[in-house]
């Protein structure tokens, strides 16, 4: 690889990462602006014009805190509880790919750190192991309430886990590449995977909704049966590390969805757009990436609408749900995909 | 020259993690050591060019049967104390089936593989892609992968019975 190539990636990474804090963290601005305009109230409104340095104001909160570790715990497995739960948060946004080609002095630089080509997989494996950061975290903690709390968002992960993996692969069968970026330039002439795939979108909102922990399915915590959750224990910013993994974890969900589903960074009429505007390659590539967080950004504010505007769920009511419903309807989802491509002739022809 | 070291590197985490989920006095460490194997493994399954493989081995490995492990450990809530004397006939008896094993193991792998041929293996770049594994498995291997799925099957009914069994009582 050559060095400008592995000197940009590395830039990249830290771009990236930079962007899904500061997107996370003006996340928790939005979710309360976004509360408070449903509940008809101003909201957060101190800080700043609107409210705007709270996050800023948020974090040194977390960062002067008193900083506790309970008495009995087990200290390494403690600290490695959020520290985990953080990583694997922002692991998954290494195969996105956040736009084209960029083309600086003769050298052509691609907006995503790694295209590898099992990027759907990996994905698959980072999101199961974001699993050991709670389970860690719950029982480190030596409480028996942080471990009910922590049990509970495991089995609710891994039980979502398999409705989302088995949606995907109705989407796989049809693109033929678990690429993410190949899947993304397929959906660059055409129509989003959307339109063929609904059901299997559909599965997958829900399933990105439980492996969030996000409402209605934030069973994980629960004060009025948990005390707390699986971070009853923590305090300062190894709880801020717990919540702040929770808003990444949206964000970077939401980027797969739109890559996956609604076309990644294309958007309808490019060429044609680009061509009456005449803009350049690079300013086309700028103009995607930005689209592409337009479109994060909307299904965050989505993500939000839905927390303020529905009830919870019980928690046999969501275990039910999981394995009794959305699970057929996947296979179902699978099946149909498989003979409606068999009748178009799309395979079994070799 | 990157790979070699990519290698040795590998093989130590794994065999160090391996030799600490054995050692370890707490179960919950043993089993955070024996993830740790796993991903060492999964490397190596990289450096093979297997990907799938390695992505696979992570997802139902170190993603779902270890958290499975976790939790009952967990749930359970193990301790050096609750932990049950063995006797050293059983010690020795498990030494010994353990190395008849390894020894069965190693003969085999040796009998059934030239150097070369595991040489020649390692070079074709195309040979571990998900394609090329799904295409021998569902056109050269079909039967056996359909009668070893008929096997998960089984043991899935077995394992619904008997969580089911209880209710009746």
């Amino acid at each position: 690889m050559p060095i400008e190539i592995l000197l940009f990636k590395l830039l990249l990474c830290g771009i990236i990462f930079v962007v899904s804090l500061g997107v996370a963290a003006y996340a928790t601005w939005g979710e309360r602006k976004f509360a408070a305009v449903l509940q008809d109230r101003v909201g957060p409104s101190r800080a700043g014009p609107f409210g705007l340095l709270q996050p800023i104001a948020d974090g040194v909160k977390m960062f002067m805190k008193e900083e506790m570790l309970p008495n009995k715990s087990n200290k390494f497995l403690f600290i490695l509880g959020p520290s985990l739960f953080m990583l694997t948060a922002c692991m998954v946004s290494t195969v996105i790919p956040w736009g084209g080609d960029l083309t600086l002095g003769g050298v052509t630089y691609n907006l995503q750190i790694t295209d590898i080509n099992i990027g759907i997989l990996y994905m698959f494996g980072v999101v199961s192991l974001g699993i050991y950061g709670i389970m860690i975290g719950g029982w480190a903690s030596n409480n028996k309430y942080s471990l009910l709390g922590a049990l509970r968002a495991s089995s609710q992960m891994i039980s979502y886990e398999i409705a989302m993996g088995l949606s995907i692969i109705a989407l796989v069968m049809m693109t033929g590449t678990l690429s993410l970026r190949e899947i993304v330039e397929q959906q660059n002439a055409g129509v989003s995977y959307v339109v063929y795939q609904p059901l299997g979108f559909l599965i997958f909102l829900i399933c990105a909704f439980a492996e969030t922990n996000r409402a209605p399915f934030d069973l994980a915590e629960c004060e009025t049966e948990l005390v707390g959750g699986y971070h009853t224990e923590y305090s300062s910013m190894k709880l801020g590390l717990f919540l702040f993994a929770e808003y990444i974890n949206m964000f970077i969900s939401s980027a797969v969805m739109v890559s996956l589903y609604f076309g990644g960074y294309n958007f309808p009429f490019q060429t044609e757009i680009a061509e009456a505007l005449g803009l350049s390659a690079n300013g086309l590539t700028i103009i995607q990436t930005l689209i592409f967080f337009g479109k994060i950004v909307g299904f965050i504010l989505f993500f939000m609408w839905v927390r303020w505007t529905l009830p919870r769920f019980r928690y046999d009511q969501l275990m039910s749900l999981g394995w009794k419903v959305l699970l057929p309807l996947a296979l179902v989802n699978i099946f149909i995909t498989g003979i409606v491509m068999w009748a178009l002739g799309l395979i079994g022809n070799n | 020259m990157l790979t070699e070291y990519a290698f040795w590197f590998l093989t130590f985490v794994a065999i160090f993690s391996a030799m600490g989920m054995i050692l370890s006095k707490n179960p919950v460490y043993s089993v955070l050591s024996l993830i740790v194997t796993f991903f060492a493994i999964a490397g190596h399954y990289f450096l093979l060019n297997a990907q799938f493989l390695a992505a696979v081995h992570i997802i139902v490995y170190a993603g779902a049967i270890m958290v499975l492990f976790l939790y009952v450990i967990m749930m359970l809530n193990l301790n050096k104390v609750d932990e049950e004397k063995r006797s050293i006939w059983s010690k020795a008896a498990a030494a010994a089936s353990f190395g008849i094993l390894l020894l069965v193991v190693s003969a085999a792998i040796g009998h059934g593989h030239a150097q070369s041929e595991l040489q020649s293996v390692a070079d074709t770049s195309a040979i571990g892609t998900t394609e090329t594994l799904g295409l021998s498995l569902y056109k050269e291997f079909l039967i056996p992968f359909e009668i070893s799925s008929v096997l998960f099957l089984a043991a899935m009914v077995g394992a619904v019975y008997l969580s089911k069994k209880e209710q009746y009582n």
